[in-house]
Formats: C-alpha cells, sequence, structure tokens
C-alpha cells in the first residue's frame, strides 16, 4: 500500500476493504490473448527472421519486390499486429505490477496503447504503400 | 511505484550479543530480528549464542530456549511444534519456513538470520500483523456452499476420483509461507489475493460437493484478485509442506478459459 492510501483515516473493516470495488470480472482475455499472440509470433518472428537474413545484401528493388508478393505483405502485416498487440498487453502488465494510483496507471496504460495502435498503423501503412 | 529500498524507519541496526555460557562447545548463533513498537526505535538484530549440545534440534526449540532461558522479550508464534498449525512461519536463513520443522544444522552458515515474514506489517519481533490476508482469506468463503440439501442423516458423498482433486490442496495450513514469498503480494498485496488464498480458492473449486463453483470463478475473475499471478513459483520453492499453489491458480485460469468458450 502506499503512503498516500495511509495516511487518510480508515475504520473500514479488513473485509470491506477487500471486497472493495468487487471483482472486474475481466482479465481473461487479456491474460489469454498473451498466450495466444506469444504462441502464433514464434512461427512467425522464425520466418521473419531468416527473411531479412535472406534479403540481406539484395537490391533495394529486390527488397520492395519481396515485400510487394502478397503472402509477405499477409505474413508482415500478421507480424506487425500480433507484434504490437502482444507488445501492449505485455507493457500493460508491467504497469499494473509497478505503477501506484488509478489516475497515473490508467493513464501510463492508454498512452502505451495509443504509441502500439499509432506504431502498429504506421507499419501497416508502409507495407501497404508498397504492396498494393 | 513499488519500493525496493526499505524506508528510515524500517532500516536494521545492530543490537546486543548474548554470549554463550563458558565451556560450551557446540555454540551457534541466532541473529534475530527485533521490532517493539512502543519504543519508538528502529528495528535490530540481537545475537543469541546457543549451546547446541543443551537444545533441541530445531530452530524452533532454539527460539523457545532462548526465550525461556536468555531473554523473556523475544516475541513469536508458535503452537503445534510439529508443522500442523502453521503459526511459526518466518524467514529463516532467506527463506520463508515453519521454525517446527527446519533442522538448526541445514543452516550451513555461521548465524542462523531469524526474519519475519517479509513485506508483511509487524506487530512485534517475529510476528507479522495477518489481519488483511485473514480477510483476504475470508473473502473467498472457504466453506462448503451447496443448494442440495445433504442426505438425511448420511454425510454428502464423494467419489474416490472426486475426493483425488483434493490431494494437494487440502494439506495447506495457512502459514503463508508462500504468499510472503511472491514478489507479486509485495507489490500488489492489497488486491492481489496471492497463492495462499487462491490455492484456497481452488480447493472449494476443485470440490465435487460445491456447488458454487461458477461464483467462485466470478469472484476472482480479475486483473489484480488473480492475473498478477506471473508463474514466478517462488510460492511452490518455499511452501514447507511441499505444496505447489502456482499449478492450483494455472488450474483457475485454465477453467476462466474453459467456460468462455
Ligand atoms: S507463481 Fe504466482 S503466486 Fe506463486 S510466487 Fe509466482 S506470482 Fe506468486
Ligand atoms: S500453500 Fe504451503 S506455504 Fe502456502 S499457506 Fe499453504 S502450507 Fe503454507
Ligand atoms: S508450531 Fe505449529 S507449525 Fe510450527
Amino acid at each position: 500500500m502506499s503512503e498516500k492510501q495511509t495516511t487518510a483515516i480508515r475504520m473500514e473493516s479488513a473485509l470491506g476493504r477487500v471486497r472493495g470495488l468487487g471483482s472486474a470480472k475481466q482479465g481473461t482475455h487479456h491474460w489469454w490473448m498473451q498466450r495466444v499472440t506469444s504462441m502464433a509470433l514464434l512461427p512467425l518472428t522464425l520466418w521473419f527472421v531468416l527473411s531479412v537474413a535472406t534479403l540481406a545484401g539484395k537490391s533495394h528493388e529486390a527488397t520492395l519486390a519481396w515485400i510487394a508478393h502478397p503472402l509477405n505483405a499477409t505474413l508482415l502485416l500478421a507480424s506487425i499486429g500480433l507484434s504490437f498487440h502482444h507488445a501492449a498487453a505485455g507493457l500493460q502488465v508491467v504497469i499494473e505490477d509497478y505503477v501506484r494510483g488509478e489516475m497515473p496507471r490508467m493513464f501510463s496504460i492508454l498512452a502505451v496503447k495509443a504509441a502500439c495502435w499509432l506504431f502498429g498503423l504506421l507499419s501497416a501503412i508502409a507495407v501497404l504503400k508498397i504492396a498494393l | 511505484m513499488a519500493t525496493f529500498t526499505l524506508p528510515k524507519n524500517s532500516t536494521i541496526g545492530t543490537g546486543q550479543t548474548y554470549k554463550a555460557e563458558p565451556g560450551a562447545k557446540n555454540v551457534k548463533s541466532f541473529k534475530i530480528y527485533r521490532f517493539d513498537p512502543d519504543t519508538g526505535e528502529n528495528p535490530r538484530y540481537d545475537t543469541y549464542e546457543i549451546d547446541l549440545d543443551k537444545c533441541g534440534p530445531m530452530v524452533l526449540d532454539a527460539l523457545i530456549k532462548i526465550k525461556n532461558e536468555v531473554d523473556t522479550t523475544l516475541t513469536f508464534r508458535r503452537s503445534c511444534r510439529e508443522g500442523i498449525c502453521g503459526s511459526c512461519a518466518m524467514n529463516i536463513d532467506g527463506m520463508n519456513t515453519l521454525a517446527c520443522l527446519k533442522p538448526i544444522e541445514d543452516v550451513q552458515k555461521k548465524d542462523v538470520r531469524i526474519t519475519p515474514l517479509p513485506h508483511m506489517p509487524v506487530v512485534k519481533d517475529l510476528v507479522p500483523d495477518l489481519s488483511h490476508i485473514y480477510a483476504q482469506l475470508r473473502s473467498i468463503e472457504p466453506w462448503l456452499k451447496s443448494d442440495t440439501p445433504p442426505p438425511p442423516d448420511e454425510e454428502r458423498r464423494q467419489s474416490k476420483d472426486e475426493r483425488a482433486k483434493l490431494d494437494g490442496l487440502w494439506e495447506c495450513i495457512l502459514c503463508f509461507c508462500c504468499s510472503t514469498s511472491c514478489p507479486s503480494y509485495w507489490w500488489n498485496g492489497d488486491r492481489y489475493l496471492g497463492p495462499a488464498v487462491l490455492l484456497q480458492a481452488y480447493r472449494w473449486i476443485a470440490d465435487s460437493r460445491d456447488e458454487y463453483t461458477g461464483q467462485r470463478l466470478d469472484n476472482l475473475e480479475d486483473p489484480f484478485r488473480l492475473y498478477r499471478c506471473h508463474t514466478i513459483m517462488n510460492c511452490a520453492a518455499t511452501c514447507p509442506k511441499g505444496l505447489n499453489p502456482a499449478q492450483a491458480i494455472g488450474k483457475i485460469k485454465q477453467m476462466m478459459v474453459e467456460r468462455q468458450g
């Protein structure tokens, strides 16, 4: 408990405090999606690393052509979506673990989500621009 | 932020040393955390030299000897002295365990360092304040809840297979060694229920005679109450009864996913 929370005089019973506002009745989807995205990212990341390795030393045109190939573009978009989803979910957990106070916590989580959305969109549009 | 250093009024000073009687051959020193809220002083370590030839084999034997023969002000909880009541839980040589089950000879170091269960408010010396964790236990309603009345003049029956599901759960003695070893419980213990309470919750979820499984799961489905567990496994490593709360928590999470689709 933080200092701030304990300075106010509280005569609420321990059980009342523990029951608090009740359960949020959520968290399962978030937790499960973290597992699912990490599983999906295993083969995708392997594919991405191998592809980048084979592209090393190739010309700019050859690289653009590789990205524009429908299969590669699809897998790239999938990797981008899953990576940013996974990053946002993971960072949210870190923030919930370590950031105290409702407002700072909510603000940090929203900021992280916004950043992940924007960078995700930016990456996706870059791929689409080359591919379409 | 989570705090990584002790606040000023919690830093531990050095206290007195109580020497062993002259002529004692088999001496071991016990470095014990002392804190008295009435004095307003910081906590300190007092050192007690004990002649192991005149002491029982367990750490609790040494604590009782100190209290009886050396320093009556030393304060700790104990009752059964055989690992069944859970009251003598404390941190011995860096590990949460029961003083009555911990052999002194297991501690290789020169000093046997003893502190209260970590990250709990201290009432006095080795006695932590358990009122919050008891309230958390009560919040999961650790008793059988059923709408079907029991058969007349008979107990509620369970098959052998159903009963077997409670193995590894019923043995828990609520010593809270596990919860107080869990970093997630340290940082967020105000809302995270912690391994001991979640293992108890699962003990009733897994009980075939209980008819409130869904409601029990509803009450746990929460980013803080349940999902602060990140499978760090400190709980299983420290449990003096050899139980695995992390596994019970994993099963709760599995049921949460199961009922969604
Ligand atoms: S497995 Fe979960 S409950 Fe056990 S110590 Fe780790 S975080 Fe805590
Ligand atoms: S699970 Fe083990 S460590 Fe945790 S309260 Fe029960 S007996 Fe103690
Ligand atoms: S005194 Fe009962 S468990 Fe140690």
